[in-house]
């Protein structure tokens, strides 16, 4: 008896170490005959309902399948907030049956940070650091437009220099924007050199950004009254470097993608947009007119002068990702002309509104003026006041329609500030262009919208 | 460009977007809310603006809105394109848009106290507690 418990615990230490099955023999020892039987058992710690129910003697009831459901059952997916090809911390809920996405939720607001809010706090002279951070892509057009809305509310005009400078600022950032769209849609479709490609002709007007407005992105370079500084010495020569650059440099991406087997067969007759699509959905910008729709504000409703400018609006008519692609190749080239445009017949003059009740004094100017001292001092700590009423003013950004709604109750803040962010309303096409379409494309769609979640949540 | 503005009622407010969408106006671009807390009534004026691409005009409905009430009706049947905005407003002012298709919060969490863009709500002054976190005292 005595030896018959010591083989047990023997047998049981053995058990634990090697975490086999067990036996159902009552001597102990290992009973090959039994196995059949033990195998079943699988754990010791379960219980004989469990069991029961891994046999198939009992059944339990808590799966039914429907007789419509094919093989491939329906799962929900999760993608992002953290997923490389949202472009931010967008998250998509993806009902998926195998490879095909058959319902999809965009779910926004991971990159809020109540900017509308902070604008009512803001003084209209502090509006574009706050407005300049929403799309970080394109943060000219954003003080851009809240300048825009501000001169309209108090009934400015700005200089002609002022305004030649917006539109050589804004079309630059134009074209950069459009180059991180291009890295950022080839890399999530694994064209892997366009990422880098990209980015290095970014790097160029991102080097004459600093250089005149000393950072390289959310700038607060264009202000209500004009832009805070004047061009830097020499500011010919870069923009002629990169105009002479970035055309080669597209010629480069247009050899290796125009005529890509793997590019066109991912891209084409992916993610149809119909112009009437467009229209339901408030999609505008380059998705509106790759859907065979010639729709430009800058044509349409200009501003800051653009209508003086002798451009093209390419329109294609697939309205795929392939032609979301190739309308913002083309339009670099276009905004390419403008720059030349802006470049050669930059007028003279003064950069800033010349109303000392809106322009600060120049610095030097405070040393000598008792007048100047009392405007700065009054600009920079209580701002200029602007007349009651309000205005809705909109830009074509690289995204869309960029528009900006100012209340002003007639103190030096704004009592409303809302942005019309063209991210925010393109991404309401996300259902329908990714609704029936294999996951695989899924990562194009979202790429050929260009979502920048900064623009979306605010 | 100035808009051509209509005042209107939450009452004739869905007659007049349908004989706005009859008149070629393709597009809704935008809709936000302005809170005149104290300073006016009814309370929330609703402004929604609209393009039209074939006529190059563009129009805007201000809709009053009484804090009693808060209710409108949702245009998302006539323009799918208000569907976010509507969201978006009823997560920032609390107005409620009737047979929306699914009128959550959007860029606040679901389980959020109040509306932020109110103008009787304090800003930068609410610690923010994530859902499911562990409390802090």
């Amino acid at each position: 008896m005595k030896n018959n418990n010591i083989k047990k615990s023997k047998l049981s230490n053995f058990k634990n170490k090697l975490d086999f099955w067990a036996t159902n023999s009552e001597e102990g020892g290992w009973n090959v005959s039994s196995t059949d039987e033990g195998s079943q058992k699988m754990l010791e710690n379960e219980n004989e309902k469990q069991i029961k129910i891994q046999t198939g003697t009992e059944v339990v009831d808590d799966f039914v399948i429907e007789e419509e459901t094919s093989d491939d059952e329906r799962m929900i997916v999760n993608m992002g907030p953290q997923h490389p090809s949202t472009h931010g911390v967008l998250r998509l809920q993806a009902e998926l049956e195998g490879e095909v996405v058959r319902r999809v939720k965009p779910i926004i607001g991971y990159l809020h940070t109540g900017m509308e809010k902070t604008g009512e706090e803001l003084n209209y002279f502090q509006g574009p650091t706050n407005t300049t951070r929403m799309d970080y892509l394109s943060p000219l057009f954003n003080e851009l437009v809240f300048s825009l809305t501000t001169e309209k509310l108090i009934g400015i005009e700005v200089p002609k220099r002022a305004e030649t400078i917006r539109i050589l600022m804004t079309e630059l950032n134009r074209v950069s924007s459009h180059l991180v769209a291009l890295a950022t849609g080839g890399m999530d479709i694994g064209a892997l050199s366009m990422m880098i490609f990209g980015f290095r002709e970014r790097e160029l007007i991102l080097d004459f950004f600093e250089k005149t407005t000393g950072l390289r992105m959310n700038h607060n370079f264009i202000r209500p009254g004009g832009v805070a500084a004047d061009l830097p010495d020499g500011w010919q020569k870069d923009v002629e470097e990169i105009l002479k650059i970035i055309p080669e440099k597209l010629q480069d991406y247009d050899d290796m993608l125009l005529d890509n087997p793997i590019w066109k067969g991912r891209l084409q007759n992916v993610g149809i947009l119909t112009t009437e699509e467009c229209f339901a959905y408030g999609i505008t910008g380059p998705s509106l007119r790759a859907s065979g729709y010639t729709w430009d504000l800058r044509k349409s409703q200009p501003y800051s002068g653009i209508e003086n400018y002798d451009f093209d609006i390419p329109v294609l008519k697939e309205g795929d990702v392939f032609a979301r692609w190739r309308v913002k190749v083309l339009e670099i080239f276009e905004s390419l002309k403008i720059i030349e445009q802006a470049m050669n017949n930059m007028p003279k003059g003064p950069y800033k509104v010349q109303d000392k009740k809106i322009t600060p004094p120049p610095r030097k100017r405070l040393d000598e003026s008792m007048e100047a001292l009392i405007h700065h001092f009054k600009i920079y700590t209580e701002g200029f006041k602007v007349p009651e009423g309000d205005a809705y003013v909109a830009v074509e950004s690289p995204r869309g329609e960029l528009g900006c709604y100012i209340v002003s109750d007639g103190s030096s803040k704004p009592y409303r500030m809302h942005v019309r962010g063209p991210s925010f309303c393109n991404l309401q096409a996300l259902p329908v262009i990714m609704t029936d379409s294999p996951i695989a494309d899924a990562v194009a769609a979202i790429a050929s919208l260009d979502p920048v979640i900064g623009d979306v949540d605010r | 460009m100035n808009p051509v503005i209509i005042e209107t009622t939450p009452e004739e407010y869905k007659d007049l977007i349908d004989s706005i969408k009859n008149d070629g106006f393709e597009m809704m671009v935008d809709l936000t809310v302005v809170d005149w807390f104290r300073k006016k009534e009814p309370r929330f004026e609703v402004v929604v603006q609209f393009l039209s691409t074939s006529q190059n005009l563009r129009k805007t409905i201000k809709v009053f809105v009484k804090d009693e009430d808060l209710t409108l009706p949702s245009i998302t049947e006539i323009y799918p394109s208000a569907n976010f905005y509507e969201r978006e407003a009823y997560d920032m002012f609390g107005i409620i848009f009737e047979n929306h298709p699914d009128l959550t919060r959007i860029l606040m969490p679901d389980d959020w106290e109040g509306h932020p863009l109110r103008k009787n709500y304090g800003s930068g002054r609410i610690p923010v507690q994530f859902k499911n976190a562990p409390k802090v005292d």
